[in-house]
């Protein structure tokens, strides 16, 4: 792989990375295409651009680790770690067929170069400051990006590892959010509203940023403001539009765990350029 | 054979004594417990080696989780509460970041069954061994005294898999002499035996043991198994001794629902079915009480071991 920390060639990466997801999900004919799409930017950014891992050598033990802890956003995830080259991009359309190493949900033990096994909301950001434990028990430069959903953030446990992560001072962490405001059932402030969402994670002891989740160039400088925070771990809330990139997903929560239709696909391709 | 069965620690304070040990051989091994040390012993550890020591609040599921990601990142890692916690509380965390991956996470949970006594049903694990047994890959433990704990706890920790180790809070009789050695999946056969045989884990092995005594003074001849291991269960000892003594009693300070006889009792209908007897809690909460006196109203003793024993030698004949 060939990391970039060109915008326009970041954009470029994304813009393949969302056909793959909709064409994916279109083959298994079910899946997760809304908050897939929403979080593209932050994945591609994160694994082209800002974090030090090798796809020929996955389990060396100073990379940087990514845990999706939204693991219905699967696609999202095998896409882009397959346009890095851990996995192969030709199966991609395997997802969630028996037997195929993309199943519905991340599954370290058909991809072992997955950090986790997600799936059950709520538990990635616990995993991930584990990980980050004990890498700085080891010494080891080693950071870890964990990425929540919106409706995720309304388990418990997410809070948890919230005050963990500020009592241990786990500035090797960096949680984003992906905040689409969408979740299944609707809208995110129908089903259980999340605001004041920053002013929760500051009062939890963790530095917070806010940006939007689409523009690569604020999220480069996001994570560069996170690498520079000491003392304390760091939650960007990314705002996202879900679905975004293909006109009639976005913002539309019918769009959550639906898959495209075959005319649907050809008009969001024809739409994704 | 005799044992003496004197009174030692509880098996709590072996794990706690283990892990210390475990502490300085390793530098890998690192230790999680929500705000409940002192209890569980982990405040040895905690005391020896503040750096691996990760103090997690009373926050059980961020706890196993975070266990799991040490785990990951190649840590052997163990968390630790009372067993009512950290398995029920964790139950979810315990299946979908240690079991489904087949990540090394090691859990140890004291206080378990009904003779932590006096805080009541709450905080007494009546069913961590069906619990821990429901977790594919999962290897569980549950030692019978102090030597055994310690032993065992020793081999978890380079034993590649997820454990459940399961403590208690009492003190209880020493059957092992140090140096006894110990097999993850074996059971230890205690005394020879050809009329029937007392299976058992945790604190009802010595009362098993009691309960061969007098038996034998009966001239009944008694087989005593501690499985220490619930699973991967011993088939082997099940079956040799379902074919040679042909009436099994299975002991537990657990629900009877799910835990160890359930267990014998399916090997021994997939190897050679026998007739079987539990000792165990039977679909109910215990109260408030001394662990004494509580062991003894709800049957976790010798007397009924032996009227066990009783009703199976005459379905037998």
């Amino acid at each position: 792989m060939q990391k970039t920390s060109n915008v326009a060639e970041l954009q470029a990466i994304a813009r393949r990375v969302r056909r793959h997801i909709v064409t994916m999900i279109t083959h298994a004919k079910s899946g997760h295409p809304g908050g897939s799409l929403s979080a593209v930017e932050t994945l591609v950014t994160l694994y082209f651009d800002v974090m030090n891992h090798r796809p020929q050598e996955p389990k060396w033990p100073d990379r940087d680790r990514f845990i999706l802890g939204k693991g219905h956003a699967a696609p999202v995830l095998y896409a882009t770690m397959a346009e890095c080259g851990y996995t192969p991009i030709e199966s991609l359309n395997t997802l969630r067929q028996m037997g195929s190493i993309y199943q519905g949900h991340p599954d370290v033990r058909y991809i072992p170069s997955l950090e986790a096994s997600t799936g059950s909301l709520g538990q990635g950001l616990s995993l991930g400051l584990g990980m980050a434990a004990a890498a700085r028990l080891n010494g080891s430069p080693s950071r870890t990006f964990v990425v929540l959903g919106d409706g995720e953030i309304q388990e418990g446990q997410v809070w948890e590892a919230a005050m963990f992560g500020a009592f241990h001072r786990m500035d090797n962490v960096v949680c984003i959010v992906d905040y689409n405001k969408i979740q299944l059932d609707g809208f995110v402030k129908d089903i259980m509203g999340l605001e004041p969402l920053a002013d929760k994670w500051r009062s939890f002891g963790w530095h917070t940023l806010e940006l939007d989740g689409h523009d690569v160039a604020a999220l480069q400088a996001g994570f560069a403001e996170a690498a520079a925070t000491k003392g304390k771990p760091t939650a960007i809330l990314a705002h996202t539009v879900k679905g975004k990139g293909v006109s009639f997903m976005e913002n539309n929560p019918k769009y959550h765990g639906v898959a495209p239709t075959a005319e649907e696909l050809e008009k969001a391709l024809k739409e994704l350029g | 054979m005799r044992y003496e069965l004197k009174m030692g620690a509880a098996t709590r304070e072996a794990w706690g004594k283990a892990l210390v040990e475990l502490g300085r051989e390793n530098r890998d091994v690192v230790v999680c417990d929500a705000d409940l040390s002192k209890s569980t012993f982990t405040h040895l550890f905690a005391k020896e080696f503040p750096d691996r020591f990760f103090s997690c609040g009373i926050a059980e599921a961020n706890m196993v989780a975070l266990g799991a990601g040490l785990a990951s990142a190649g840590k052997v890692a163990f968390v630790s509460s009372f067993s009512a916690f950290v398995l029920n509380k964790g139950f979810e965390q315990l299946r979908v970041t240690a079991a489904y991956p087949g990540v090394n996470l090691k859990v140890v949970g004291t206080h378990s069954g009904i003779s932590i006594g006096e805080d009541g049903p709450s905080q007494m694990s009546i069913e961590d061994l069906a619990l821990a047994c429901s977790l594919p890959g999962f290897v569980v433990l549950s030692p019978s005294d102090e030597v055994s704990m310690y032993a065992l706890v020793k081999q978890a920790a380079s034993y590649p898999a997820p454990f459940f180790i399961r403590a208690g809070r009492a003190k209880c009789p020493v059957i092992y002499t140090p140096g006894d050695t110990f097999q993850i999946g074996k059971a230890v056969e205690l005394t020879p035996g050809s009329d029937i045989t007392l299976a058992a884990t945790g604190l009802l092995v010595a009362e098993s043991l009691r309960a061969q005594q007098i038996l034998e003074q009966e001239g009944i001849s008694v087989r005593v198994l501690d499985f220490h291991t619930i699973k991967p269960l011993d088939r082997d000892a099940i079956s040799r001794a379902a074919r040679e003594t042909g009436a099994m009693v299975v002991s537990e300070e657990h629900l009877v629902d799910g835990g160890l006889g359930v267990r014998i009792a399916q090997v021994a209908s997939e190897t050679h079915p026998c007739i079987m007897e539990y000792v165990g809690v039977r679909n109910t909460y215990a109260e408030s009480g001394t662990p004494e006196g509580l062991l003894d109203k709800y049957g976790l003793v010798a007397r009924e071991v032996v009227a066990a024993a009783r009703r199976a030698l005459a379905r037998k004949r």
